[in-house]
């Protein structure tokens, strides 16, 4: 866990290191929040091998939940913390229930229907601007302190919160239930054989996956106090899949790096041209196909 | 909502699923002949409209425009098939999906860069203008008929080159057994060659088909990717078949659903409601009824590996 200690040491600095105005504390709470959605999918692709492409829809569900609760004027974490978390759980469940059953490729192509399904129904929201997104009346108010404005508490609520997220994500694949979810992901037969059925093990990593990620939608709809559609578009999915790969699946810490590293490089490239994409496409393809190990390979190799 | 209606949104729900077909196939034989995730295959159906729109545009000619576009697309799938793909074959499925999400994001772009964001317009070329009676004072436009055909005989093509002759034959092995089928002596590499620039085509067909009654824009081999995904996934990953059934269940499920409900609705809410549950019902149909078929069956409809 070093690299992704120095990361978290770094992100604590970061403010007192001259990134501490506005426009750098904006980007390294979309650093942290992403890690922190890169962490639970990490738990899903990595932990227990199973490759989600709609992991978006448990981020914007997440989102959604806040937007749903500030047009009726709830707006204290209190509420809206566990109702949001909730909410994504409980689509976790409904979807992981059928995706479950299926493996290999059939998982992929039916989370990123039911993916699909949630962004569909997102812009056909109209009461909540529809396809144009909603902008919230402000962030969370926490037992009505309006602690939330102050970008400084928010860049550290969210450092917290993706330390808490690492050290829970790693208990749990420590535990028994983790070492059992691995031992699936390695050789589902074996497994059956010892007497442990597979399938009630991935359904709770999925809800688990699901809750953290909708965590995550709530810091991100309070970061930009904006909600939209596309936080649900399965490019989005495709995404945080590539952070987690980019950082390399054989070490939680990955997830951490890939999000970092995909953020910052998409910042860079969006500097240079508006045609970014142009370049970030062929060094995703380049990425895929000569960084095995992702960048967790390339500090233990260097 | 009359019986007019319900026939023009069927036969449009139909040819919607003649065009998904026509992209399915290619991705669900890829799939079944080299294990391979091709998340770019739209892209195929989006340079398909694309280069017909441009080619017919600086042709002056419909026809031209869609000759040249068939072997363009062909070229254009050869060349990644050369470039990338082929270096994923060995790889998981994992690697495969992010590595042609690479290209998704690499193409769209490209063709914003080049063509630019607006929407492209293709004229309907005008043997094919006009509209056929199809009950008194309900007119259908020709040209949604020749989609209609076009797609059914392509497919009744497709399903004799599978099923009846011995590149087929291989096709078919290939889909079941790849190992056994290169064991025996047979080039599977060639054979995948053939299989992916011919799949191409047949998405980019689509693409110029569907190009002057839907809109070209950068984003529209995205929305067909993944209806073709819900199609193969329903129809069983590898069979030709059960990507045909299931094309046409979720084009009609799709066009139906979305202008229908609303309308249903009505009858048990008041209108505002109605209107925004029915869009909302709609567009989530095509996925609750593949859930419903995939809790029943796991592999889908016709499954090709045992």
């Amino acid at each position: 866990m070093r690299a992704a200690l120095v990361v978290l040491a770094a992100l604590a600095a970061a403010p007192f290191l001259g990134f501490g105005e506005g426009y750098s504390l904006t980007l390294l709470a979309r650093v942290m929040i992403l890690a922190m959605a890169a962490v639970s999918l990490w738990l899903l692709v990595g932990g227990a091998g199973l490759v989600s492409l709609g992991h978006a829809a448990m981020l914007g569900i997440g989102a959604y939940a806040v937007v749903v609760l500030d047009d009726a004027r709830v707006t204290d974490a209190v509420v809206v913390v566990p109702v949001a978390m909730a909410a994504a759980s409980l689509f976790a469940l409904a979807t992981g229930a059928v995706a479950i059953r299926t493996s290999g490729v059939h998982f992929i192509m039916i989370t990123l229907a039911f993916g699909q399904m949630a962004f569909f129904t997102a812009s056909s929201l109209a009461a909540y601007g529809g396809d144009d997104g909603y902008t919230l009346y402000g962030r969370m108010t926490v037992l009505g302190h309006r602690w939330l404005e102050d970008r400084m508490v928010f860049h550290y609520l969210c450092l917290g919160l993706l330390a808490l997220v690492l050290l829970g994500t790693r208990m749990v694949l420590g535990s028994r239930f983790g070492r059992v979810l691995r031992a699936a992901r390695e050789n589902p037969v074996r497994v059956e054989a010892v007497g442990f059925s597979p399938y009630p093990y991935r359904l709770v990593a999925y809800v688990l996956a699901g809750a953290v990620a909708g965590l995550a939608g709530v810091l991100l709809a309070n970061a930009a106090e904006f909600v939209a559609p596309s936080y649900l578009a399965w490019q989005r999915s495709g995404d945080l899949l590539f952070m987690v790969i980019l950082g390399g699946l054989g070490s939680l810490q990955g997830a951490v790096l890939g999000a970092v590293g995909f953020v910052l490089l998409e910042e860079w490239l969006g500097h240079l041209t508006e045609h970014w994409r142009l370049i970030f496409g062929p060094l995703l393809v380049l990425s895929v196909l000569f960084l095995k190990g992702g960048l967790v390979g390339v500090l233990r190799r260097g | 909502m009359s019986l007019g209606l319900l026939l023009v949104q069927g036969l449009n729900g139909l040819q919607f699923g003649v065009l998904l077909f026509l992209v399915a196939a290619g991705l669900t034989l890829v799939f079944g002949v080299m294990d391979f995730i091709n998340l770019a295959h739209g892209v195929q159906y989006m340079l398909g409209a694309y280069l017909g729109a441009s080619l017919a545009a600086w042709t002056g000619s419909f026809w031209l425009g869609l000759v040249l576009a068939l072997p363009a697309a062909l070229l254009c799938g050869l060349v990644l098939e050369w470039l990338v793909f082929r270096h994923l074959y060995e790889r998981d499925h994992l690697s495969q999906v992010l590595a042609t999400f690479g290209v998704i994001l690499f193409l769209n772009q490209a063709v914003r860069a080049i063509w630019g964001s607006a929407p492209l317009q293709m004229p309907v070329p005008a043997l094919l203008e006009g509209g056929v009676q199809l009950m008194p004072g309900l007119q259908y436009p020709v040209y949604r008929i020749a989609i209609l055909v076009a797609g059914l005989a392509v497919a009744g093509l497709l399903w004799l080159l599978v099923e009846r002759t011995r590149v087929g034959a291989l096709v078919r092995a290939g889909a079941t057994h790849a190992p056994m089928v290169a064991a025996l002596g047979v080039d599977i590499r060639g054979l995948f060659m053939l299989v992916f620039g011919f799949g191409a085509m047949l998405a980019g067909f689509a693409g110029v088909m569907a190009a002057p009654v839907l809109s070209v824009d950068p984003g529209m081999g995205d929305t067909v990717l993944i209806l073709a995904f819900v199609v193969i996934t329903i129809g069983g990953i590898g069979s030709v078949r059960g990507a045909f059934i299931a094309a046409l269940l979720v084009g009609v499920i799709e066009t139906l659903g979305r202008s229908l409900l609303p309308d249903l609705l009505r009858l048990v809410m008041a209108a505002s409601p109605a209107r925004q549950a029915g869009a909302a019902l709609g567009s989530m149909l095509v996925y609750i009824a593949m859930a419903l078929i995939l809790a029943v069956r796991p592999r889908g409809l016709f499954p090709v590996r045992g």
